[in-house]
């Protein structure tokens, strides 16, 4: 079924048929006929109050943990034909800070799964390079360090690269991004959304952090205790009708503020601020900027990546302007949501928040009025569309919430 | 002078301490094998019996070693020779079955307290039980119980020279010549000499283990 280092191989669709698990000693199920359809290449997140069977529910998909009755299938196929082992070499698995062994250097934590597979020696340091590149850490500098000589974020980069190591077309991520800080959580969730992009995996997520859910999430499915589904949608569909009170809760007040989580970075208009290029002479840049009333110059390297943004008076330190670190600079990418631009408008210095597409590429700056702008048209646009829900909402009664959802 | 005493005997003591060496080394060995199957075994057991049974079973071991080792060394000797006789059979066992207990200890607190995220995260990649233990919980526990091999390999200088009571060789036959010799001319040099080199003999080897420990320890948990 899958056709390693094909990047064009989307990913499988996943059925949970009335899968059930109980433990022993408990009267509740921890899940209870839990029945879905993850549709190929889509991101799917789980997300419900802690003890749900979220985690539960996702473990299931590689057996880590056994349904007591139901099926499940992975592109028809039932998910119990093969050994526990064969099926987890098919499905990448992503846990929480990355989990990296730690006695194991970069390049060797992400060949395990490969090595496993049998690939030989020269394909497996091939594919480890092209992981590493992926996930942006340049493989020469990465590849024989070990985990503890890694930033939480560089070690969550190469979780992600582990997970994808043998092209598999599942991943399964239980809560990835939850032990990083804001900004570099909102950086790695940036890089999976173009890494999506261009890989179209089908992925599930479980995440307790609604944010995250609608800004990665093509499909959010919210469970209730015992596994129930509360509603099962898109993110846009359940921000404007939230199926019963228990979604409006979770989703919580302030949905023109939620509106921000939806809203792409590209959605705005971006300003044109002076740039230069590493290596140019400082003073034609600093005359350039001025001309523009520009206090500061975003600085391009020879691939058109942004690498640093430097006020006019740093600039003048040199006569040619200075190499910047890629790494270190805060961007966002097109895709982020408009709650992260703020989120990196606010520890910038300069008031606004470099915007790169999906190839690090350098596309403009936005600033506090672009956000600003865009919200109040927002707010108007979710006047009128939860007016459509409350409206739908009477028509169509609790129709949403039967317990089945399917696409 | 005990300068002297020590250039009239060179040949004979250089041979007692070789021998006292060969056989802690020999124990010693014997004994990480034996301790690393059996801490192995146990740690394998939550799998097969549920959660409980498997801190019983280390637990079960941890309790044997401690009694194990109020055990005085002589009385096993004693205890011994009736079964194995009497020469090197019975010292090697009496030594390897004190050297067992430190390393046992180490090795089940070790592969016990292997991170249960890596555990699950290597299981969730397609890893079978026994490349779980040989090549995520063994390394991972390998400074500990280098720590217990080489507290074992310490314990095991002094047992050996006990053993000796039993005609096993090594520098004990020279210690207990010079407390049966007590008031005779060589006695105190004879205790004292083989006391001593059993001392140094024991830094020397303590000093190798910790070399080997890290070159066999990986880079990224070194301390």
């Amino acid at each position: 079924m899958t056709t390693p280092q094909n990047h064009a191989v989307s990913g499988a669709e996943i059925t949970l048929d009335n899968v059930v698990k109980r433990y022993a000693g408990q009267r509740t199920s921890a899940v209870d006929s839990l029945s879905l359809t993850i549709p190929a290449g889509e991101i799917v997140m789980f997300i419900g109050p802690s003890g749900c069977g979220k985690t539960t529910s996702l473990k299931m998909i590689n057996r880590l943990i056994e349904p007591t009755s139901g099926s499940i299938s992975i592109n028809g196929e039932d998910i119990r034909t093969k050994s526990q082992d064969e099926l987890r070499r098919r499905i990448g698995y992503v846990i929480q800070g990355g989990s990296l062994f730690p006695h194991m250097t970069v390049a060797r934590n992400i060949a395990i799964v490969p090595k496993l597979l049998g690939w030989d020696k020269k394909r497996i340091a091939t594919r480890v390079d092209e992981l590493l590149d992926l996930v942006g850490l340049d493989p020469a500098r990465y590849r024989d360090r070990y985990p503890r000589e890694l930033s939480g974020g560089q070690q969550q980069r190469v979780g992600v690269a582990r997970g994808l190591a043998a092209d598999p077309p599942v991943i399964l991520m239980d809560e990835p991004f939850g032990a990083v800080d804001p900004i570099t959580r909102q950086r790695l969730q940036d890089e999976l959304l173009s890494i999506q992009r261009e890989l179209h995996k089908t992925i599930v997520m479980v995440t307790h952090d609604i944010d995250e859910a609608i800004k990665l999430g093509d499909r959010v499915l919210i469970l209730q205790d015992g596994a129930k589904v509360a509603q099962y949608d898109t993110p846009e569909a359940i921000l404007a009708a939230p199926a019963n009170d228990f979604v409006d809760d979770f989703v919580g007040s302030g949905s023109a503020l939620k509106q921000l989580t939806l809203a792409r970075v590209s959605d705005l208009e971006f300003t044109r601020r002076s740039t230069a290029k590493v290596g140019e002479s400082s003073t034609e840049a600093i005359a350039r900027a001025e001309q523009a009333g520009d206090a500061a110059v975003v600085v391009l390297d020879a691939r058109n990546r942004p690498v640093a943004w430097r006020f006019l008076r740093q600039l003048r330190r040199h006569d040619t302007i200075q190499e910047g670190d890629w790494e270190s600079l805060v961007t966002l990418d097109e895709r982020a949501t408009l709650n992260d631009a703020l989120d990196t408008m606010l520890t910038s210095g300069h008031g606004g928040a470099i915007v790169c597409d999906g190839r690090d590429q350098y596309l403009g700056v936005v600033d506090f009025d672009s956000v600003t702008g865009h919200m109040r048209a927002v707010e108007q646009e979710a006047a009128v569309h939860q007016e459509a829900a409350a409206r739908h909402n009477a028509v169509e009664d609790d129709g949403l919430t039967a317990p089945e959802a399917s696409v | 002078m005990v300068w002297q005493f020590i250039e009239d005997r060179r040949h004979q003591l250089l041979y007692d301490g070789f021998q006292h060496v060969y056989l802690v080394v020999l124990a010693v060995v014997l004994a990480a094998v034996i301790a690393i199957l059996l801490a192995m075994f146990a740690t394998r057991v939550p799998r097969i019996g549920g959660a409980v049974a498997g801190v019983a079973t280390s637990n079960v071991l941890n309790m044997l070693t401690a009694i194990g080792l109020t055990i005085p060394g002589l009385a096993l000797v004693g205890l011994l020779m009736p079964l194995t006789g009497i020469g090197a059979t019975t010292a090697l066992i009496c030594v390897c079955f004190y050297a067992v207990l430190p390393i046992l200890r180490n090795a089940i607190v070790g592969l016990v307290g292997v991170d249960a995220a890596l555990l699950e995260s290597a299981r969730g990649m397609g890893m079978g039980e026994l490349a779980v233990m040989f090549r995520i919980r063994l390394p991972l526990a390998w400074p500990v119980i280098i720590a217990g091999i080489r507290v074992s390999l310490q314990m095991s200088m002094g047992i050996a020279a006990i053993a000796a009571y039993a005609l096993g060789p090594g520098l004990g036959k020279d210690i207990f010549t010079g407390l049966g010799e007590l008031g005779g001319a060589n006695a105190l040099n004879y205790a004292l000499v083989a006391t001593v080199g059993v001392v140094i003999l024991a830094l020397i080897l303590d000093f190798l283990l910790v070399l080997l420990g890290r070159l066999t320890t990986s880079k990224g948990i070194r301390a």
